[in-house]
């Protein structure tokens, strides 16, 4: 490999050619400052617009200063990073950074995981000259169901406009507006609501201010346990168990299953319950969907349209439902597992506990931060009573659990509460992107062949490559099986199911990178992806040390059956599993 | 007999359309259509005295004339031959009149390259362009030369880019030439947008084919066979005349395939630009025709190497294009031969300001600002005292008296804290606070800024507001250290030249003109009178007689005073309108 040769505060290094400044600091163990710069390498993602020009370094002849994360290295160059010149002009600039952003912090929902306040620290900011006689820019609050986006504090990084236009390829937020009134914000500065955003919540996860948050469902749910005429249920998504310990400085990839329904004992909730019992019924659902759709078109049936696409990701169905309209017939109607246990929990326990759906309160702890849209979501309501009433997202559950005085790491494991508590090992691979796939698989292959699987783990569907592909054999009969994580690489993979140019029977799609281990409402990982590694890890571990594996042998799922639904896609079944979608793309966004 | 008439933007905002269809009704109702012909040429330059009206062959030159005197210029100058001394231009200096325009003092120290063809062709007619050797450059190229050579003459004639940055043209050629791809772009930059600049509208518009040809010159060079001119929408002459070139060199097969029978295809499509000024910097222009936002990116990679949707791309400015022509046909030591030792050739520049003979000049590399300011552009208007000029546009600086003698060049104007950049040229009087212009400069790139990065995007604002408290006499000298490091951080962190460049008016004017930051701050006084906060409406109470005329026209009752007795102003109450200076008969009333 061709290398090149510099210093850098006076110490030699060699790098390959076309390393940046900063990352040949690295290596020396410099660490250059930077804000609007984000790595996400194993994603494919470099955010590096050199805006902020706090990263910046002195390279002897050169005019200017020059900002390290965009800038090559050369042969002989002579890099410093910290002369006066370059303490200056970085504090100067982030002096005026600040200038024009608000000074709010003891009360805002990113103090203490501000990477702007983080920085303000690290460079030794005391004041902001000038600040009495300082405009601000302004602008208006944006509320939607999932995301609050008050850009005042926008410091126009661009990393959410990276994320929500180049890896998800939604297209709802880039710069709008000239010189100080510059700012991220959907076309014409309309409210999220009325852009093509899916909630995916991708660009809360990067954004390092301030500026883009989820909305906060917990005074609502502290309100509920308060409610003495209220039965309080929780359920936990999968993914959850495998990130919740970090924001409680546990190692990235510790799984808290037991701390976790600990603590939510703690705070008060009636019944600990697990979205995972809803996946293992969503694979009853939907691998039966698949089956069925299957036998038709295998026996000739032109109407039935393969391949099936998972349903289980409300930033993915968003996403549909705005830029596939036309294909609105091709996903699995299952609903999520979040919508499945609310409908359950509101009818066959409620009927189980003898109370009216009006009496139980059902709070969802979710990665995500579209599941707070998809819980209000009109046609999950039976007369306005939402069958999901509050979602909360890891990083709101961790808040709640630090006010109320849990001490986390100390508590002993505790089991969920039966019947809508136990689950299988494949239930918990929903959280990582390929799971869901897999989890049918384990079901769909038994069911259809009538045959006991040899081999539980598929490890060909696994992985964190964008689009991956496996043909499974079905006692002779060759399934395809496509997937996708990252809404990117959900549009290259269906944009070719458009196109007839593909052969597969079934296809996974998650919105978030990783599935929902890197989902928008998990903790920060501040740009780190071997956090989200370690997250896959753990949840893959939790499927190995589970007993029952599969999906269809959940004994609770089955008594479900018997006692109150019938059989998968039964009437009943229909009435309170599965959805339809809506086409969104006509949206007038003037209006 | 031909009789051209500006058709450039200025002058048919005086009406120059209608003085052209006046003389036309008058010819042919003289019945003299076959031997007279009127034609509608590009800009003179003089735009001071426009609209402009030459006879040739004997090269008369009215000025300011109006469709009113068609008749008069008819039947005096065209059927009797005598010429029509009210429109004849006045020599400031003897007073007399003077018909010719080479022995006017605005023209008689210009040389014309760029705007060779500016006022005597029609744009909308390609033979008479042609009739004035456009295209013969690109045939003798594609017959003569190959493109390293081609490439070789224009670096041996030392031009540099007429944009602003000076990169030697050749130098950028030769470099996206080397640079293999599939496809290559050679881009027009014609998103003109200093304040006062207009030199790359009247090309455009009074001889697009120069650039046409120009471009054929350049695409061959370097490998490309597409060719994009980025103009601004605002510009509605000029696209109009650039889309009949285009049409009719395609009809000559001068555009298109095969040009000349060379077996060399170009062609060339306008983009618009929507009037961000940053768009002007070549990364952000490129993202601009590409669809996305008007925004700079990092150099490198260069255009040269990775521009528009990613191939070798060479951006090169109006002006430069117009000079590359006249280069390939008189060779390059003529050219070189032009200017000083490192900025050969002309330079346009677009005068405007306090200055008398407003205008586009041309003037060979090495003039002096003397020269253009008091010999060309007539000195100051109204016998005022020359102050400063600002070069550059809003990204240079203000030059002063001990400048004037320098000559002006790419590298002078930047030792003396200023630059070419595109060419404007802003005169200020002794009446003007050099504050305030600071302040001016100062809110246009405010305006003007992308956003981006936040030296720009943040710290010009902040410099416009300290400059605004120093106007309204709330600044200390805390502020006036603040500006200057703010200055030079800007200068030294800002993404592009935009922001880069930005502070030179306040730099400049703070080492030419400190002691008028310090009457502001420290005296709270304005020297120049501009600043409305600095000022005070005071009543001599010597010269007042009481007369009344001055409290009954104040607006806000800021003067009280019984008759016959000495008024006085409350100048908490005074807004400063002027409206008693204007009623008072005794010039009682002064502005402290």
């Amino acid at each position: 490999m061709e290398t090149i040769k510099l210093t850098i505060d006076n110490r030699p290094v060699e790098v390959p050619v076309g390393t940046t400044v900063y990352k040949a600091a690295k290596t020396l163990g410099i660490d250059i400052p930077v804000l609007c710069y984000m790595d996400l390498h194993d994603l494919g993602i470099e955010n590096k617009p050199a805006g902020c020009r706090i990263c910046i370094v002195e390279i002897e002849g050169r005019r200017n200063l020059a900002p390290s994360c965009s800038t090559a290295c050369a042969n002989g160059m002579v890099v410093k990073t910290h002369t006066t010149r370059v303490i200056n002009a970085r504090r100067t600039v982030m002096e005026l950074i600040l200038s024009d952003h608000p000074k709010d912090c003891l009360t805002c929902p990113k103090s203490g995981r501000c990477e702007l306040q983080d920085m303000a620290v690290k460079l030794g900011i005391r004041n902001i000259p000038g600040q009495e006689y300082a405009e601000m820019s302004t602008y208006k609050k944006d509320f939607s169901p999932s995301i609050i986006r008050d850009v005042d504090k926008c410091i126009m990084c661009r990393r959410c406009e990276t994320m929500c236009n180049d890896f998800q390829t939604v297209g709802a937020l880039s710069a709008v507006n000239r010189g100080f009134m510059s700012v991220v914000a959907p076309a014409f500065e309309q409210d999220l609501e009325k852009s093509p955003c899916t909630y995916c919540g991708q660009c809360v996860a990067v954004c390092p201010t301030g500026a883009l948050t989820e909305v906060d469902h917990t005074p609502k749910v502290i309100r509920a346990l308060a409610d003495p005429t209220k039965t309080v249920i929780v359920q936990t998504a999968p993914a959850v168990r495998a990130a919740l310990g970090e924001e409680f400085g546990l190692e990235p990839g510790t799984s808290v299953t037991g701390k976790m329904v600990a603590a939510l004992r703690q705070l008060g909730f009636d019944y600990i319950f697990d979205t995972d019992f809803a996946a293992d019924l969503t694979i009853m659902e939907e691998g039966t969907e698949l089956l069925t759709r299957l036998g038709k078109h295998l026996s000739g049936d032109k109407s039935v349209k393969l391949p099936i696409l998972t349903s289980c990701c409300p930033g993915w169905v968003g996403f549909f439902e705005h830029n596939y309209s036309d294909m609105l017939d091709v996903p699995s109607t299952a609903k999520s597992p979040q919508q499945m246990f609310g409908a359950i929990a509101k009818t066959y326990f409620a009927e189980k506990m003898g109370k009216k759906r009006e009496e139980l309160v059902v709070v969802s702890v979710m990665p995500c931060l579209a599941k707070k849209f998809e819980c209000q979501r009109d046609e999950f309501k039976v007369d306005g009573n939402p069958d999901v009433d509050y979602s909360i997202s890891t990083r709101e559950l961790a808040h709640l659990i630090k006010e109320f005085n849990v001490r986390f790491n100390e508590l002993p494991d505790e089991d969920f509460d039966r019947p809508l508590g136990e689950s299988t090992g494949a239930s918990i691979i929903f959280g990582a992107t390929g799971g869901v796939i897999e989890a049918a698989t384990r079901t769909a292959y038994e069911l259809h062949t009538g045959k006991k699987l040899e081999r539980l783990d598929f490890t060909e569907l696994r992985g964190m490559e964008g689009i991956r592909s496996a043909t499974i054999d079905f006692n002779g009969l060759p399934i395809n099986i496509g997937i996708a994580h990252g809404l990117g690489n959900a549009r290259k993979l269906l944009d070719e199911v458009r196109l007839g140019k593909t052969n597969y029977h079934a296809i996974e799609i998650m919105a978030c990178p990783g599935g929902c281990i890197g989902g928008g409402g998990q903790p920060l990982h501040h740009g780190d992806t071997s956090i989200l590694k370690a997250r896959t890890k753990a949840i893959y571990a939790e499927d190995t040390g589970k007993t029952i594996r599969k999906s269809h042998e959940n004994p609770y799922i089955i008594k479900l059956y018997e006692e109150f639904l019938g059989k998968p896609m039964s009437e009943k079944a229909h009435h309170l599993l599965h959805t339809h979608y809506f086409d969104k793309s006509k949206k007038d966004i003037f209006i | 007999m031909h009789l051209l008439v500006c058709g450039g933007t200025g002058c048919r905002a005086s009406a120059s359309d209608s003085i052209i269809e006046k003389l036309k009704s008058e010819i042919t109702a003289k019945g003299l259509q076959d031997e007279v012909q009127v034609i509608m040429t590009g800009c003179f330059g003089f735009c001071e005295k426009g609209p402009i009206v030459k006879i040739l062959p004997d090269n008369t030159f009215y000025t300011q004339v109006k469709p009113d005197d068609a008749a008069e210029i008819v039947a005096e100058h065209v059927i009797k031959g005598r010429k029509v001394n009210r429109l004849l231009y006045v020599d400031p200096e003897n007073k007399e009149h003077v018909s010719d325009s080479k022995h006017m003092g605005f023209y008689r120290k210009q040389i014309r390259i760029a705007l060779r063809n500016c006022g005597f062709i029609n744009p909308e007619n390609i033979d008479e362009a042609i009739a004035r050797d456009a295209y013969q450059a690109l045939g003798k190229v594609l017959a003569e030369y190959k493109p390293a050579e081609t490439i070789d003459i224009i670096k041996k004639s030392g031009l540099r880019g007429r944009g602003g940055g000076g990169f030697p043209t050749g130098l950028k050629w030769e470099i996206a030439s080397k640079n293999k791809a599939d496809q290559k772009y050679v881009v027009c930059n014609a998103d003109e947008g200093d304040p006062g600049a207009f030199m790359d509208r009247s090309v455009l518009e009074g001889d697009p084919h120069t650039v046409l040809e120009a471009m054929a010159i350049c695409g061959y060079c370097i490998g490309a066979t597409q060719g994009l001119i980025y103009i601004r929408a605002e510009y509605p002459l000029a696209i109009k005349r650039l889309k009949i070139a285009i049409e009719q060199a395609h009809e000559y097969g001068l555009l298109g395939k095969n040009i000349m029978g060379s077996g060399f295809d170009f062609d060339i499509t306008l983009r618009y630009g929507a009037g961000a000024f940053v768009c002007g910097e070549e990364t952000a222009l490129i993202h601009s025709m590409e669809g996305l936002r008007g925004e700079p990116t990092n150099k490198p990679p260069f255009p040269a190497e990775s521009g528009f949707l990613n191939k070798p791309t060479n951006v090169n400015n109006v002006e430069t294009f117009a000079s590359i022509p006249v280069i390939i046909l008189k060779g390059s030591e003529w050219f070189a031969s032009i200017g000083t030792e490192k900025s050969k050739g002309t330079k346009v520049f677009a005068l405007a300001g306090k200055i008398n003979n407003v205008g586009l000049i041309e003037v060979p590399m090495g003039t002096t600002l003397r020269e253009v300011i008091f010999e060309i552009g007539g000195g100051i208007k109204n016998g005022k005292k020359f102050k400063a000029v600002q070069t550059g546009g809003p990204s240079g600086g203000c030059l002063t008296e001990k400048h004037l003698d320098t000559p002006i060049d790419f590298d002078n104007l930047i030792a003396a804290g200023s630059m070419m950049g595109s060419g404007g040229m802003i005169v200020m009087d002794e009446d003007d606070c050099m504050v305030s212009v600071a302040k001016f400069f100062l809110d246009f790139t405010v305006e003007e800024s992308c956003g981006k990065c936040a030296p720009c995007r943040i710290g010009n604002k902040r410099l416009f507001e300290l400059l605004e408290r120093i106007t309204k006499g709330e600044g200390t000298m805390e502020d006036l250290e603040r500006l200057q490091n703010l200055c030079k951080v800007i200068k030294d962190t800002a993404l592009c030249g935009l922001g880069q460049t930005s502070p030179n008016p306040i730099l400049s004017t703070m080492d030419n003109f400190y002691n008028e930051y310090l009457a502001h701050v420290n005296d709270k006084k304005c020297p120049a009178g501009q600043c409305k906060s600095l000022m005070k409406y005071v009543i001599d109470p010597e010269a007042c007689v009481g007369c009344t005329a001055c409290a009954r026209n104040c607006p806000v009752n800021a003067i009280s005073g019984e008759r016959k007795k000495p008024h006085l102003i409350d100048t908490a109450i005074c807004i400063k309108c002027g409206a008693c200076i204007e009623k008072c008969k005794f010039n009682a009333i002064s502005i402290k």
